[in-house]
């Protein structure tokens, strides 16, 4: 009865959908305020409607309801109560509620936010709004039902949700995720919103004044994606045994692409707002960056390509998919290219901000023309009868790095010049020579720090870095110049400036410790008696010995290593091969002993069979890597440099037209 | 004609959309060899056993299996035995040894038997690399031209060779 009235709240949420979607919209064409009025009530309850509706899945999972389907494949009475929490979103249905969940919130918490707009904006952003949660509820609802039940035969047992998904990281990292992804919508609703404007001049005028009531909600979901990548990356790192932190997975290139998009569109937007300029471009990559997301889900959920996120694959549900992708993006492209505006930009100069911000985008759009690319040549490949190819690090990292030193040798650049202002190239030169040295002298100090190797890369990633966090801080210097004390400086500095700051050198920080992680791990397979030692870049693993374990709903093989660092500190690390009870899967649990500076990991392999001599004896996996949490570390930056930049006051700001 | 530009963005979604639909039709996870009907790469590395310098010439001149294998193999060790057995029964394999230390790997054949006519030592993987190797175990099908007839990704067992390896093998 309950799992009945979970789907009826979203059989009854995705008919409100659909009247949010049509009824405010054609009010709008035929003036119709009470059609219109309708857009706001009709989001609120939809979005109530939603959380009644995920509640009660997640209710299904916490009673051990094993009649509902879905809970029967993906939980198990032994699985922890936080697990079977997550649960609810461990697999394809529950994910896509999810997404329903997330995005019913955003469009509600813009209805109340929205009130300055005018109303038939507002009322066409929510009507698009709507749309797209109508094809996302159809999708559950037709091809992906989380409520199907197990009638008459209940299993008594549930066959537990994948041991990789029980963890932290991946119980907030989808919600993050598709927070970012969702968050995307709103942007997107506002540019089709805006090109729906029928007369040009009306067009205009809210282009122009859409980019600054927009970036806030692009700064969040942008924080928001900026952190589920983050995750995604360290749960991969610690949970799946090898080491490593980025694979350039189909799946994961799924969720950069519209993580690149956003951040050309971030940039853009400042330039549109500041400025009046490209305002054209800034609506197309508004348009971008939801309909890469929505590729993102197309890819993952479709099973187009293979991954080593092996999820539920599915023709039909990739048929849905992309036909609503053709509806949403190719509708949305169709619009731009008779709505945009074609006006030219009033100049601006060679050296300017704008200048640079063009150039953001640009190199954010081969960064992702790049990815996508590699991404997509597969199945290119496949469909053309070229044969079978898989793409693999050495393209992405032989074409995406280039352009990634190019974007932090220019930065710097960019954040010191004037909008509008073309400055001598002269001067400007001069002005970066400080920053220049600085790193000079500071990057080779921070490899002998870090014990970083010294190469030629190694240095130009260390001196990027610095340039940029060097000239980042210096033009924060430079801005305090005129005040009377450094307090009163600081507070007359705005939100947005800090917020600059802030994701400029969480970038460094991140881009020093890809460049360090890669250039200087050192990594050791080998084979290993209890009893036994071995050394890696100075330090003593010995491993002590194993035993047996017994976690809630698995059992483990514990192995006890002491790790000692060259200054002699003694740690004790303790990694598992663990073995779960209902799926009978084997998985590795890292034992990590984390550090700024660097990350010590053992994983376990296999114990090696007796006919090779000793019994006991485990191939093991050692690993000491500099600098790696600054991957991590930086992304928080950026995302607190992003959410930072929402509380400027500029941007609250009562709407001009109104 | 400023228009025009503006619907560039419509026209490579609309290709990307094709090649999406024609995607979804595809296996992605059947994966042949690139190299299939092509001759053997070249190649000129020791053998594990002798260290005596062989080329893909060796491989011409009579049908064999070549096996990639490691130590560091998990599944290599449990079908290492089905390849004592194939040995015995008159297939010619030949081993390629894919980026293992020499000392163990020669370990591994003193302890477990030596199925392989001879075996390539790829301390390096680069003749991997030109085989695109994904992983161990893998087996190549090598005609009596020294020309790749089938690739197959996973262990050998009897299962697989007795529903289709064994045709294939027959018909080189």
């Amino acid at each position: 009865m309950i799992p009945e009235l979970g789907l009826y709240c979203l059989i009854l949420a995705f008919c409100l959908s659909i009247a949010q979607g049509t009824l405010p919209m054609a009010g709008s064409y035929i003036n119709s305020a009470r059609w219109l009025r309708l857009a706001v009530p009709l989001s609120l309850i939809s979005c109530l409607l939603i959380a009644a509706s995920f509640a009660v899945l997640v209710y299904c999972f916490v009673i051990d309801d094993f009649s509902v389907q879905y809970v029967a494949t993906n939980s198990n009475t032994q699985l922890p109560l936080q697990y079977k929490i997550s649960a609810t979103w461990g697999a394809h249905e529950g994910s896509l509620l999810l997404w329903l969940l997330v995005l019913s919130v955003w469009s509600a918490v813009f209805s109340l936010r929205s009130r300055a707009l005018p109303i038939i904006l507002r009322a066409r952003i929510l009507s698009v709004l709507g749309l797209i949660a109508s094809g996302f509820g159809a999708f559950t609802l037709f091809t992906s039902n989380p409520f199907t039940r197990n009638l008459p035969f209940i299993p008594g047992e549930g066959s537990d949700l994948n041991p990789l998904l029980q963890d932290f990281g991946l119980v907030i990292h989808p919600p993050m995720l598709y927070c970012g992804y969702v968050g995307f919508a709103v942007p997107f609703a506002f540019a089709i919103a805006a090109l729906l404007e029928k007369d040009s001049a009306a067009r205009a005028s809210v282009s122009n004044e859409w980019t600054r009531w927009v970036r806030p909600w692009v700064n969040t979901a942008w924080s928001f994606l900026t952190i589920g990548i983050a995750l995604g990356s360290w749960w991969a790192y610690y949970e799946l045994g090898w080491g490593g932190w980025w694979f350039w997975d189909p799946v994961e290139n799924a969720s950069f692409m519209p993580w690149l998009a956003g951040t050309a569109l971030l940039h853009s937007l400042a330039a549109s707002d500041k400025r009046q300029l490209f305002s054209s471009w800034t609506l197309l990559l508004a348009i971008f960056a939801f309909s890469l997301s929505l590729l993102g889900t197309f890819l993952v959920r479709s099973g187009v390509l293979t991954s080593v996120h092996a999820f539920a694959s599915d023709p039909t549900r990739g048929f849905f998919i992309l036909i609503f992708l053709a509806v949403v993006v190719g509708g949305s492209l169709t619009l731009f290219a008779f709505r945009a505006p074609t006006e030219p930009s009033s100049g601006y100069r060679f050296f300017s901000r704008e200048m640079f911000v063009l150039l953001n985008s640009c190199f954010m759009a081969v960064m992702l023309a790049i990815v996508c690319l590699g991404t997509l040549y597969p199945l290119i490949a496949d469909a053309m009868n070229w044969g079978k190819i898989s793409v693999g690090p050495p393209y992405f990292n032989r074409f995406f790095l280039p352009v990634m030193g190019a974007v932090l040798l220019l930065l710097p650049i960019g954040i010191n010049l004037q909008w509008s202002d073309s400055q001598p190239v002269r001067k400007l030169l001069i002005a970066r020579i400080k920053p220049a040295l600085i790193a000079g002298i500071i990057a080779p100090l921070l490899l002998l720090a870090l014990s970083v190797p010294f190469s030629a890369l190694a240095l130009l990633g260390a001196w990027l870095g610095v340039w940029v966090i060097a000239s980042t801080l210096l033009d924060l210097q430079h801005k305090l110049r005129n005040a009377f004390s450094i307090q009163q400086g600081l507070k007359s500095l705005r939100p947005a400036y800090w917020g600059m700051c802030i994701a400029h050198i969480g970038l460094a920080v991140s881009a020093m410790g890809i460049a360090f992680t890669s250039l200087a791990s050192e990594q050791r397979d080998l084979r290993l008696a209890p009893g036994e030692s071995a050394e890696v870049a100075g330090y003593i693993f010995n491993f002590q010995q194993i035993q047996n374990a017994m976690g809630p709903n698995y059992s483990a093989q514990h192995g006890i290593f002491y790790v000692r660092a060259p200054n002699t500190d003694i740690r004790t690390l303790q990694p598992e091969k663990r073995q779960y009870m209902a799926s009978g899967k084997v998985l590795t649990e890292a034992a990590i002993w984390p550090g700024f500076g660097r990350d010590i990991y053992v994983s376990l392999g296999e114990a090696l069979q007796p006919e090779l001599g000793d019994a006991s004896a485990w191939s093991v996996r050692l690993h000491v890597k500099p600098a790696v949490r600054w991957i991590w570390l930086g992304a928080i930056l950026m995302a607190l440099g992003a959410t930072l930049s929402v509380f400027d006051k500029r941007y609250r700001n009562k709407y001009k037209n109104s | 004609m400023r228009r025009l530009k503006l619907f560039l963005p419509l026209i490579v979604f609309a290709i990307l959309a094709v090649f999406l639909m024609r995607g979804l039709k595809l296996d992605p996870s059947a994966m042949p060899s690139a190299l299939l009907d092509k001759p053997w790469p070249v190649f000129s590395l020791p053998t594990l056993e002798s260290g005596e310098v062989v080329s893909e010439k060796n491989l011409r001149g009579q049908k064999a299996l070549v096996n990639v294998w490691a130590t560091w193999c998990v599944t290599c060790r449990v079908e290492h035995p089905f390849l004592m057995q194939l040995s015995k029964n008159g297939v010619l394999i030949i081993g390629l040894n894919y980026k293992d230390k020499n000392n163990e790997a020669q370990r591994w054949l003193q302890e477990k038997g030596n199925p392989f006519h001879f075996t390539i030592s790829d301390a390096d993987g680069k003749l991997g690399m030109d085989l695109g190797v994904f992983g161990a175990p893998e087996t190549y099908f090598v005609d009596t031209q020294g020309i790749i007839r089938y690739k197959y990704i996973g262990d050998l067992n009897e299962r697989v060779w007795n529903d289709s390896l064994k045709a294939v093998w027959d018909k080189l």
